[in-house]
């Protein structure tokens, strides 16, 4: 059987996910040993049309953007969404929240606004413009669990990432809880499978993984209560990666 | 006189963070457009913060770039404390500053070794290399690892870091994994030579190439330290320094055609940012070592081949790894503390100015007295190159146009590569002027 063909392909994005993969070092050589990797701009300077799997990683702003992606979505026989802005939309998405895009232009550009080169629309996951078969979540991406869905998927296996929550993966680190040291904790809503790794450095989870599929809505609802604060504080903290993300759980 | 007709339409250079365009239409020795292009899609960073807590600042604007993610966190960090009144303990700013070295070793051995070296062996990537010269290869890995075990050390992550808030941080290492990383830093010193030799071996392929040309980077005054952290905005067109605060006199941004990200210009039509403008403002403060480097390859203070970038970045590998065993060493006679941090933001406006690796980048906010941001203004290094780019191109074709095409073409990718531009970045980090 020839090796599966594999492409890397970003749209919108800070294209700190492709990093992620830069930094697996020589073991990105044993994980796509059984590949080719036939397309890859930041790395490599080949370029191809033929391929199985599609790596997406950006989120999707401008019409002829899903016009490309529709068409690697036509070629590819698996089509992997890489990091938050291609899964959730990541903190692109945060320009959604004002009605008026023609305003958010204007914020930046000035009167040069209108000028056709800067139009875009608002911001798509890869999964609101095609289907996507895989999701690596976070921002950045990990590594590790990079490496585990694309080894998986080389072997013929169907990955699986957590279904429960970063608190899980918090308390097993032995951490003390953010949110009896003032913090806005997203931790008990958000997928784990980062190793809790921003409150294990003493830093809020901001969700950059995405809601869990099942999030325990009223633990949340009881633990903002213990602290005696509002849905109000913890919209401004979700509203970072979970910009009408739906569903939007505490409408 | 020429009388060659070549056209060249590089759609989105490889290589490169982000997006650009090379394009060169020439018919019978008349060029007819020749163009650097951006059409990077833009993502509107300063509206994305607009009434944002203070607190969440670093957390969103890391987010405009994946490879300086570390330098963007601390200039807005930086533009957030100058703004609200918060201070920050000498302890905090010194590991700060550790952390933004790393960020150089980091970002300076990805673009020396993984996206500039494949041109220099005439390759398409660094996978083939590692049959041509396996042994630097894994002496580049080794480099680009310690760079990135450094930064996880010290910002929580290699990309996007989260130990920073506006007063200090939130988590410090031990004294015990700061003499570790001392002594890889000290081992790495013989990586790093043997790294330069590598680059020495096939300097011959650097194209022969200068433009005059103005050089911004920061400088400290009163001061022995090569500026990456601290300082005021330098140029080798101006005596003097500027306070950041007033980088718009400096930047005075502008909006092409050919781009989704703002042209700058100082003194001249365009200057230039990175290792090169931090190197011809502050040579003689490089480390011994990294002086060395420079020697090597007959790099002086006054130079104006751009080619020559990504080796001022090879003397700035060896500069910060220097500096950095020097800055563990202060730290740990001091011992480490662990510092509360208590922060009551008041209302105000301020810049935040740092080198990232690819050159000076300013933030800008203003708060409102809750600490929410009520505006912003970027001004990324790559975006202060895009102008600089574009003249070096108008120079240089009809120089090269006798020659075949794709040496043309590769001469072009390599002059914009050797900017190590970060294209996502510099797009859509333009004037802020809020309409409302």
């Amino acid at each position: 059987m020839a090796k599966p063909k594999i492409a890397i392909f970003d749209f919108a994005c800070c294209e700190g996910c492709q990093l992620q993969i830069v930094n697996l070092e020589e073991e990105i050589l044993s994980l796509l040993g059984g590949a080719d990797v036939v397309e890859w701009r930041e790395a490599m300077s080949e370029k191809s049309d033929e391929y199985d799997i599609a790596i997406i990683e950006g989120s999707i702003t401008r019409m002829e953007d899903e016009e490309r992606l529709k068409v690697i979505r036509g070629k590819a026989k698996v089509l992997i969404a890489l990091g938050a802005c291609a899964v959730i939309g990541g903190i692109n998405k945060l320009k959604n929240n004002f009605d008026d895009l023609e305003e958010v232009k204007k914020c930046v550009y000035g009167k040069a606004a209108g000028k056709p080169h800067l139009h875009t629309g608002p911001t798509k996951a890869v999964g609101e413009v095609v289907q996507v078969d895989f999701s690596v979540p976070g921002c950045p991406i990990d590594g590790k669990e990079f490496t585990y869905i694309v080894r998986s998927l080389l072997m013929g296996k169907t990955p699986e990432i957590p279904e429960y929550p970063v608190c899980v993966e918090c308390k097993a680190n032995g951490n003390p809880c953010l949110w009896q040291y003032d913090q806005v904790c997203l931790g008990p809503i958000i997928r784990a499978g980062c190793g809790a790794r921003c409150p294990s450095n003493g830093f809020r989870c901001f969700g950059c993984r995405g809601y869990v599929d099942k999030p325990n809505v009223d633990a949340a609802k009881d633990v903002i209560n213990r602290f005696g604060l509002n849905i109000d504080d913890l919209k401004t903290k979700m509203v970072l990666f979970g910009s009408r993300q739906e569903p939007t759980i505490y409408e | 006189m020429s009388n060659r007709t070549v056209n060249i339409n590089v759609h989105h250079i490889t290589r490169v963070e982000g997006h650009g365009n090379i394009v060169v239409n020439a018919k019978n020795g008349k060029i007819e457009k020749l163009q650097w292009q951006v059409p990077e899609a833009p993502r509107f960073f300063e509206a994305m913060v607009r009434g944002r807590s203070y607190e969440d600042i670093q957390t969103i604007v890391s987010r405009i770039c994946g490879i300086c993610s570390i330098s963007h966190s601390l200039a807005a960090t930086k533009a957030v404390e100058n703004a609200t009144g918060i201070q920050v303990s000498e302890q905090a700013d010194k590991i700060r500053l550790l952390m933004h070295y790393s960020e150089q070793l980091q970002s300076h051995v990805l673009h020396v070794g993984y996206l500039a070296a494949p041109d220099f062996f005439g390759v398409p990537s660094v996978v083939p290399l590692v049959a041509i010269a396996p042994d630097p290869v894994k002496t580049i890995i080794g480099l680009h690892r310690l760079g990135n075990d450094w930064s996880n050390l010290i910002a929580g992550r290699t990309t996007h870091p989260v130990t920073l808030r506006p007063g200090g941080l939130t988590k410090i290492p031990t004294e015990k994994q700061l003499r570790e990383l001392q002594d890889r830093l000290k081992k790495s010193l013989a990586d790093l030579t043997v790294m330069a030799n590598v680059v020495l071996s096939v300097a011959g392929k650097i194209p022969q190439f200068e433009r005059q040309t103005e050089y911004v980077s920061l400088k400290e005054t009163n001061s022995s330290t090569y500026a990456f952290y601290h300082g005021e905005i330098a140029s080798t067109d101006y005596k003097g320094t500027v306070p950041v605060n007033n980088w718009k006199t400096v930047a005075n941004e502008y909006v092409s055609d050919q781009s989704t990200a703002k042209w700058t210009k100082w003194h001249r039509d365009s200057y230039a940012v990175g290792a090169l403008a931090r190197f011809n403002n502050n040579a003689d403060l490089l480390s011994t070592t990294a002086k060395a480097v420079a020697k090597m390859f007959g790099l002086k203070k006054g130079c104006c081949n751009p080619y020559l970038n990504t080796v001022a970045q090879l003397a700035e590998a060896v500069h910060v790894v220097e500096k950095s065993i020097e800055l563990i060493d202060e730290l740990l006679t001091k011992g480490l503390k662990s510092e509360a941090v208590a922060v009551s933001p008041k209302a105000g406006k301020a810049s935040g100015a740092v080198e990232a690796p690819r050159g000076i980048l300013f933030h800008e906010y203003e708060f409102d007295r809750k600490g929410n941001c009520m505006s912003a203004d970027m001004c990324i290094p790559t975006n202060q190159n895009h102008a600089n780019i574009q003249k070096d191109f108008e120079k240089l074709v009809p120089e090269i146009l006798d020659e075949p095409e794709d040496v043309i073409r590769l001469k072009l990718e390599m002059l914009v590569r050797s900017y190590d531009p970060c294209v996502s970045c510099s797009t859509h980090m333009l004037d802020v002027e809020f309409v409302r």
